[in-house]
């Protein structure tokens, strides 16, 4: 008897990796019929509501909460003085730099508050209803003071601070200089001999992560063990640092991320709700429940992107790059989270992108504003470098009058350069820039929108139409440890896996690179399948507790597959190596005489002495006949460090139309051809493409997170942060290059961050190319029409907007939702 | 997003609906179809002592003809008025103006008479009831009264509803003549409210502009007439020339506001653009 089922056929199964298969997982995420951590009910459960701050910058001079307290339902009310001797500092794992300033990130203020939206007091009562009931009812009196709200004057001489215990609004200053890197020549003689130099400043404003499934956690106190469950991209990083933060130890807390809906980098933080709901557990001594509303996700949870960009060029006459220069204003908001200040500079190494500069200098401020934190949000540090670096090269184009695609040709590695190490001093590992280019260019049909162009700008059309190219790399694949470690990263990048073999023969897949929608049972999967020729359905992942994936650096940065993926993989190579010696035992064969295909060892030149992975699997469990100097187990982990990033690549080219009587811009055409090495599933691929075109291109017509003059963020609801939806985007024409990565076995680079990085300069170097000839040299994202109107017909960036939030449905906003209001915020006005 | 606790009626009749406001307490909100009160309540902008929901007065439901004109029921959903066949024939402006709004799952549920009621200078039927000269019956307990669409939007969210009333039909007049409508939406993204829009309701009458109606969306606290360009089209030559040259008077006598989808400069600007198209597309040119 076997409990394996029969296959029929004795051929191999056919090859999973590369098959469009559909995601196993979708059923239950897309209906909702599975656990989302807001769907869990506990016996007892309170329900938290936290009393947020209506100012950007004031001292707290009192708190009343004995309304609240009386409130029907409420069971306790705590303020940040109540928790300030537990509650210790949201931590920060980057110190990007020996002397970096933390001003410290109490969970709940105490004597003063630094943005809109902090927490001043949280509520626990019985339902979720009476806890939101109460909040009102809270009184705090605020000393209010002046708000630090510009990049730009906060860090000018005698600057209002942010935190008035600092001496400043700088958290640190950044250097990496390729001339005493030992990767570049002098930047500054570079310059100094240059022909051409082009400076630009550009502005790659705040967004929203706006992630799909609201913030939400649970915890359960058991004894003196904690279970949270939590909509988390990082159950492991966020247990160690919960651990170290609350003084709970590690070993007594148990994180569980159940299916967690989106992320983007807004759910890779320690949030401070989810170490006040640990807090009011170990207190309390009961389950508590902390969900967030939109408004409050909009307003508190990290923010990503907000730098101004001062970036230099020098080239000589024919087009050749001499040196890049970079100077970075990057908005920390209020206070450093997990990875804020380490954003900016992961960025650092690559503005020089695919150009062979041969100088190259970053500096970079990290600066403090009263603003909620910056932090990962996809691409995280990679999508600004890329928007500067590919609008510099239209730019550079422009002076030296040349096609900015011959520029670009002129200055990229050449696919026999790989591997190449650039003036950043990062090794690309492969590529061909010049025939993804070439395959784009045919997807977009470039040849025949040129010449339409050349007719609406003839016939003075009022419809203007612009090409705009990106042709970007980013990193990938993070990280090697110990690159990390030499950029003071607080940890490593290495991903873990483990493998069980059930009796039954199927396959438990354990993975330590949580998912939150990107696929990864799919595609897991597909690997296991290949690895260990069983049926794919066969394959169970599991992920995301700590108490079943006891190790593991999760999901973000590109990474899953290309590090995550690659243990999966390590791991079943061990356990067919296993499964060798006990099937040389029992087909009494030598194991050098056995061969591994399709799930079955055979023995060579004997026909019909084979035995199949899965049987193996039930006679390791009876144990009854397995070699005297093994396990009777083929179980087995593997952890994987890569020892360099993988570098995707690809050519972005965006057809933009521009009405020049209203300014609205309409995309026409949008094609790119990504490298992204070897595909696993083609399906989850262009899924993962068409998310970040999506995202790429909201950056730059849609979003934009604006504060008023009073710190409040105008942009509270998705009435005013505008992001798109299918019907606002256009046909994406996608195709792939495929240049296996040389740095791990299935030859991944990454996927989930390429159509981010990519598409935003395309969009507006497209849009630039409509109106350039009518005048227009730049304009600020998000190109809105005003913005594009304004741009034509006054000149100028098309300037700041009015900061009021539209008067649909009587402004969209409140008091909780967007702070106070003076007569400065009235109208915005420009600031 | 919870909203504060409040009482609920539920009537099924007009006057059942009424006696409920009447009983409801100081601060009564009528609920249509729902989709602008309820995201105010859940923010705690509004936190009525009651709310009359109307979902179940079938009598207010409906489009029917009535000679020279059709009613459209104040609960007619936005799908049903889409799609309903007297407004296609007699009003397309309208079905035009309610395709734009919102998203399918918002026009499933939202009313024409609720989004009137509402009164949101964003809001896009406002304009287009007061272009093509709409009349709102409203129901009290004294009886009933009539307004025309140019008394019903008095300012911002606010109308001619008195405490007590009830936004019971609209007559929409059937237009005698050859007459083109258009309505120019301008916003950014498809569910968005309009930054501007305008509504414009044309009679032909050889090769000239008999007269032309033009509504005004989110050029002040309420739909605004542009009676500047109605002036200058009535009885001008249909041709483009012309009505650009009207247009460029859109912008006379309204008071846009400035948020961060528009300054108040730049919608002034709009609706010189938007209305030479609506008017020209109207026109049949």
């Amino acid at each position: 008897m076997t409990a394996v089922e029969d296959r029929p056929g004795t051929d191999a199964p056919e090859r999973e990796v590369g098959k469009a298969r559909r995601r196993k997982e979708d059923a239950r995420l897309i209906t909702g019929r599975t656990t989302w951590t807001d769907n869990m009910v506990l016996p007892g459960m309170l329900h938290l509501a936290v009393v947020r701050s209506p100012v950007s910058h004031a001292k707290i001079t009192a708190i009343d909460v004995s309304a609240a307290q009386q409130a029907p339902g409420v069971v306790a009310v705590y303020t940040g003085r109540d928790l300030a001797d537990e509650q210790g500092s949201i931590p920060c794992a980057w110190p990007v730099t020996p002397d970096m300033v933390n001003p410290g990130h109490p969970s709940i203020a105490v004597d003063e508050v630094n943005h809109v939206g902090e927490a001043v007091a949280v509520i626990v009562a019985r339902s979720k209803a009476a806890a939101a009931d109460a909040i009102e009812l809270v009184d705090v009196d605020y000393d209010v003071l002046p708000p630090v709200l510009d990049m730009e004057e906060a860090v000018a001489e005698g600057a209002q601070l942010t935190h008035d215990h600092l001496e400043s609004n700088t958290s640190y200053h950044f250097v990496f200089d390729a001339g005493e890197a030992g990767t570049g020549t002098d930047t500054e003689q570079a310059f100094a001999d240059a022909e051409v130099v082009v400076s630009r400043r550009f502005v790659n404003q705040r967004l929203i992560p706006a992630f799909m499934e609201p913030r939400s956690v649970v915890v359960q106190p058991q004894g003196d063990n904690y279970t949270m469950w939590s909509a988390t991209q990082v159950p492991h990083i966020l247990r160690v640092m919960l651990a170290s933060v609350t003084g709970v130890p590690e070993h007594k807390l148990r994180i569980i991320a159940p299916d967690v809906g989106g992320g983007f980098g807004g759910k890779l933080q320690v949030n401070p709700e989810e170490v006040i709901a640990l807090l009011l557990a170990r207190r309390l001594g009961k389950p508590v429940k902390w969900t967030e509303t939109r408004s409050e996700s909009l307003m508190t949870a990290h923010h990503g992107r907000d730098q101004i960009q001062y970036i230099d060029v020098a080239a000589d006459r024919e087009g050749h790059v001499k040196g890049l220069r970079v100077r970075l204003l990057a908005d920390m908001g209020a206070y450093l989270r997990l990875i804020t200040p380490g954003v900016p500079a992961l960025g650092a190494f690559m503005f020089p992108a695919i150009y062979k500069f041969p100088a190259y200098r970053f500096e970079c401020d990290g600066v403090f504003t009263n603003k909620v934190p910056t932090d990962a949000y996809r691409g995280a540090g990679r999508p600004e470098a890329t928007f500067a670096i590919e609008r510099i090269m239209d730019e550079l184009a422009v002076e030296l009058g040349m096609d900015p695609l011959e520029l670009r040709r002129k200055n990229w590695i050449n696919a026999a350069e790989f591997p190449f190490t650039t003036v950043a001093g990062l090794e690309y590992d492969s590529g061909d820039y010049e025939t993804a280019t070439q395959q784009a260019l045919e997807l977009i049909g470039y040849d025949e929108l040129r010449a339409e162009q050349q007719r609406r700008r003839e016939s003075n059309d009022p419809v203007q139409l612009g090409i705009g190219f990106s042709t970007f790399t980013e990193m990938c694949g993070l990280a090697p440890s110990r690159v990390l470690g030499s950029l003071s990263f607080g940890a490593g990048g290495w991903e873990h896996a483990s493998i069980r073999m059930l009796p039954t023969g199927k396959v438990e897949v354990v993975t330590g690179s949580t998912p939150h929608g990107q696929g990864h049972e799919t595609a897991w999967s597909q690997l296991v399948a290949d690895e260990l020729g069983v049926p794919f359905e066969d394959v169970e992942v599991l992920h995301g507790d700590t108490a079943i994936s006891t190790r593991g650096l999760d999901t973000y940065g590109s990474r899953s597959l290309v590090v995550g993926g690659t243990a999966v993989v390590k791991a079943a190579e061990k356990v067919v190596a296993k499964a060798r010696k006990i099937a040389a035992h029992l087909l009494e064969a030598s194991e050098d005489d056995l061969e591994f295909s399709g799930g079955k060892f055979s023995v060579r030149g004997t026909p019909g002495a084979e035995l199949g992975i899965q049987e193996i699997a039930l006679a390791v469990f009876a144990a009854h006949n397995y070699p005297e100097d093994v396990e009777p187990s083929i179980d087995a982990d593997a952890t994987f460090d890569p020892v360099n990033f993988s570098f995707p690549h690809g050519t972005h080219i965006c057809a933009m139309e521009v009405d020049t009587e209203t300014g609205m811009v309409k995309i026409r055409k949008y094609a790119c051809v990504d490298d992204i090495g070897t595909i696993v599933n083609p399906l989850i691929v262009e899924g993962q493409v068409h998310g970040g075109l999506a995202q790429g291109i909201a950056q730059a017509l849609f979003e934009e997170a604006v504060y008023d003059a009073d710190g409040n963020l105008t942009t509270g609801s998705f009435v005013d942060y505008l992001v798109p939806s299918a019907a606002d985007l256009p046909h994406f024409d996608t195709g792939n290059t495929v240049h296996a990565a040389p740095g791990n076995p299935i030859g991944a680079k990454g996927v989930g961050e390429a159509g981010c990085i990519a598409s935003t300069p395309a969009v507006v170097n497209a849009a630039l190319d409509a109106v350039r000839h009518l005048g227009v040299s730049d304009i600020r994202m998000p190109l809105t029409p005003e913005r594009v109107w304004r741009a034509l017909h006054q000149g100028g960036d098309g300037g700041d907007r009015a900061t009021a939030g539209t008067n649909a449905y009587g402004g969209a906003q409140t008091e909780s939702t967007a702070g106070v209001s003076t007569p400065a915020s009235s109208l915005g006005g420009d600031r | 997003m919870i909203p504060a606790a409040f009482a609920y009626a539920r009537p099924s009749t007009v006057d059942e609906a009424l006696q409920a406001i009447a009983e409801g307490g100081d601060d009564v909100k009528i609920m249509a179809g729902g989709q602008s009160l309820i995201p105010v309540m859940r923010l705690r902008l509004a936190a009525p002592e009651t709310v009359v929901d109307l979902t179940r007065v079938a009598e207010l439901r409906g489009v029917r003809d009535d000679g020279d004109a059709i009613v459209i029921g104040a609960m007619t959903t936005h799908h049903d008025v889409m799609t309903d066949p007297l407004v296609l024939q007699h009003a397309p402006l309208i079905a035009e103006a309610t395709e734009t709004v919102a998203d399918r799952q918002v026009r499933a549920r939202g009313t024409f008479g609720g989004a009137l009621a509402h009164a949101d200078p964003a809001g896009d039927l406002p304009a287009v009831a007061l272009a093509l000269d709409a009349d709102f019956v409203i129901a009290g307990l004294g009886g009933r009264r009539t307004v025309p669409a140019s008394e019903f939007f008095v300012d911002y969210l606010t109308t001619a509803l008195e405490e007590g009333e009830l936004l019971v039909e609209i007559r929409v007049p059937k237009l005698a003549g050859e007459w083109g409508m258009r309505y120019e939406k301008f916003n950014r993204v498809a569910q968005a409210w309009s930054i501007v829009a305008v509504a414009a309701v044309v009679r032909r009458e050889d090769g000239h502009i008999a007269e032309a109606r033009i509504g005004l969306t989110n050029m002040g606290a309420t739909p605004l007439r542009a009676s500047a360009v109605e002036a200058a089209l009535a009885g001008a030559q249909a041709s483009p020339e012309t009505i650009a040259e009207a247009a460029r008077s859109a912008a006379e006598g309204t008071a846009p506001s400035s948020d961060l989808n528009a300054q108040a400069d730049y919608r002034e600007h709009l609706v010189q653009v938007l209305t030479r198209r609506a008017v020209t597309a109207a026109a049949g040119l």
